[in-house]
């Protein structure tokens, strides 16, 4: 023994009692007819669904400002943070005239996850410095081919918050607006 | 029978042994591994195990990632266990870098690694039910597992493949409904693990079954490499949780089961007293972070600003914040040279990692100890002779993962 805490545990043979078959498969027995009179466990999914706790991660979202305007500036840290590497985004300059589309200078003009190389640890949403990418509490869906998987912007980018409010808070779920 | 026989080609009529792959997607294998069986009639005479079907690579994808990413890496090792193997990996990087956790962190991550010690060995113990014949008690056990894959969720917002914690603490504090369900699984797990025993402990089909099958002496358990329950089970009392304590664990009060035969009975039964030990760890851990009043009771990770991510308002607002923020992400902050070796007790034995390092982003070599590839080594000597529905009992009461086997 290496040390003063080691316990041995119980190994004691049968009695009498314990190795009758019969005796077994009435105790067996009792407990799972016990079990028949408790709460169901389990819950219909799909007509049914848990809810996650606040902080799932889920599906992504490309987040947009008060204003409806996209709040990625493409400066690819997420991409960067990513161990799975995959994010890819192409980045363009606002040109004059765009500002009500994009809050920075520079936005992703092409901004694509591929669902299935992604694990979702959420690295991503904690890289962001611009508070533009969050893994919501939805889940992710089935596809019939792969291609379906690879999501492009518009896939990912929530709802416009005025001109479609509900949608927009729908998808926001439990996050605030603005962190 | 002879060993001639065995070497026969397929299909020669002198052959009188059957070869049978068991695996290597066999539903009794409960992973990815391959036995191939030579059996006479049904007791084995030899076995050869495969490896490698879920090979990742993994040691050399961590020498291309900055630490933080390699947390997710290490979920993926014991996948019943996957916040152990989380924490272990934090506490590697934290000896590397030289960082002092606080004392309300270690708590709270002995709270989440018992948690998953429990759900690790729950798993376990069902299992070798399941493949005895009882299903019936892994069904009910998984509730609790359940309730415990909520918690995680509350922590991290994920239930299998966790990515919990970080360098120097956790991502988040505890929020009240994580609290909320330790108390509540403090409350009922009790209940559950005796009508859990009493459905198999002193059962005598199960005691039949797992009597003196797959038994492995102290001796030769000791010159496998043998750690965690399974060497326990044969008799010897090693735990890293007591020789080598990391993460405050000497802070607390715990026995160390022990088993004398080390077969599968030995096994279970050890694995079934460690969870109460994880139980009254888990009670008492709970009472100290209690204990943590006003803002000692908001300290959820240590003071890293290399490595641990300022807080969102901050990158927002602050300057030096979002300079941090920029440098942790990209992995610009070089790692200190040299060599450390952490290990945990982890669900399956112990879990190991090796890093060294030369400075830089990543290191410079990673290895995991992984306590499955070693037990999978004396898979062979432990069913020589044995019937083939004791090898299955003994592949699933050494815990063998295959997530873990292959790294
Ligand atoms: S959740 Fe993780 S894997 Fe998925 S895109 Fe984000 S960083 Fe990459
Ligand atoms: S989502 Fe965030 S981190 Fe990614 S490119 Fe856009 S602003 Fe940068």
């Amino acid at each position: 023994m290496l040390t003063q805490r080691a316990k041995e545990v119980d190994r004691k043979p049968m009695t009498f009692l314990e190795s009758i078959y019969l005796w077994n498969i009435m105790k067996g027995m009792g407990i799972t007819i016990s079990h028949l009179f408790k709460k169901k466990a389990t819950i219909n999914y799909p007509e049914q669904t848990r809810t996650f706790s606040k902080v799932f991660r889920g599906l992504h979202v490309l987040n947009r400002d008060e204003e409806g305007r996209e709040n990625c500036t493409a400066c690819g840290l997420c991409a960067v943070a990513c161990p799975a590497e995959a994010i890819t985004m192409e980045g363009a300059e606002r040109l004059p005239g765009e500002e009500h589309l994009y809050r920075e200078e520079k936005y992703a003009a092409k901004y694509e996850i591929n669902m299935l190389r992604c694990i979702f640890c959420g690295l991503c949403e904690e890289a962001c410095p611009k508070d533009a990418i969050y893994l919501s509490q939805t889940f992710a869906p089935a596809n019939y081919g792969r291609k379906g998987f690879i999501y492009k912007k518009d896939d990912l980018l929530i709802p416009h918050p005025i001109e479609n409010k509900e949608a927009y808070e729908a998808a926001l779920g439990d996050k605030p607006a603005k962190n | 029978m002879s060993e001639q026989h065995i070497k026969l080609p397929e299909g020669s009529i002198e052959k009188t042994t059957t070869t049978l792959n068991l695996g290597p997607t066999h539903p009794a294998t409960h992973g990815v591994m391959q036995n191939i069986l030579e059996l006479d009639g049904e007791r084995i005479v030899s076995t050869e195990q495969t490896i490698g079907y879920i090979h990742r690579a993994f040691e050399k994808i961590a020498e291309r990632r900055p630490l933080a990413q390699i947390t997710t890496l290490t979920d993926r090792l014991n996948y019943c266990s996957s916040p152990i193997n989380n924490m272990g990996w934090h506490l590697t990087c934290e000896k590397l870098l030289g960082v002092k956790t606080p004392k309300r962190v270690d708590y709270l991550r002995v709270i989440i690694m018992e948690l998953s010690r429990i759900s690790d060995h729950l798993i376990c113990n069902s299992i070798v039910g399941v493949d005895a014949g009882a299903y019936t008690g892994f069904l009910y056990v998984m509730q609790y597992r359940e309730l415990i894959y909520e918690i995680y969720e509350e922590v991290c917002g994920a239930r299998l493949t966790t990515n919990m914690g970080r360098i120097g603490g956790f991502e988040r504090n505890f929020n009240n409904i994580a609290f909320e369900k330790i108390e509540k699984f403090l409350a009922e797990y009790p209940r559950v693990l005796k009508e859990f025993e009493n459905l198999f402990q002193r059962n005598r089909i199960f005691m039949d079954r797992t009597k003196g099958t797959g038994a492995i002496s102290a001796e030769r358990a000791l010159n496998y490499g043998f750690t965690g329950p399974n060497l326990r089970a044969a008799g010897v009392d090693y735990d890293v949780r007591v020789h080598s304590p990391y993460s405050s664990y000497e802070d607390f009060q715990f026995n160390i089961p022990v088993g004398t035969t080390g077969d599968n009975y030995d096994r279970w039964l050890v694995r079934e007293q460690e969870m109460w030990q994880s139980l009254s760890i888990i009670e008492q851990a709970y009472q100290k972070v209690q204990e943590f009043k006003g803002t000692e009771a908001d300290v959820y990770h240590a003071d890293v600003p290399e490595y641990y991510l300022p807080e969102k308002v901050d990158v927002y607002t602050k300057m030096e914040a979002l300079i941090y923020h920029f440098k942790i992400i990209m992995g610009e902050t070089d790692i200190p040279a040299g060599e450390v070796y952490q290990s945990v007790e982890g669900g399956n034995g112990e879990l190991g990692f090796y890093l060294i390092s030369d400075g830089g982003r990543s290191p410079y070599r990673l290895h995991f100890r992984r306590p499955c590839f070693i037990y999978y080594q004396a898979y062979e000597e432990l069913t020589k002779g044995a019937m083939l529905s004791d090898a299955i009992m003994t592949m699933s009461s050494l815990n063998l993962i295959a997530g873990e086997l292959d790294a």
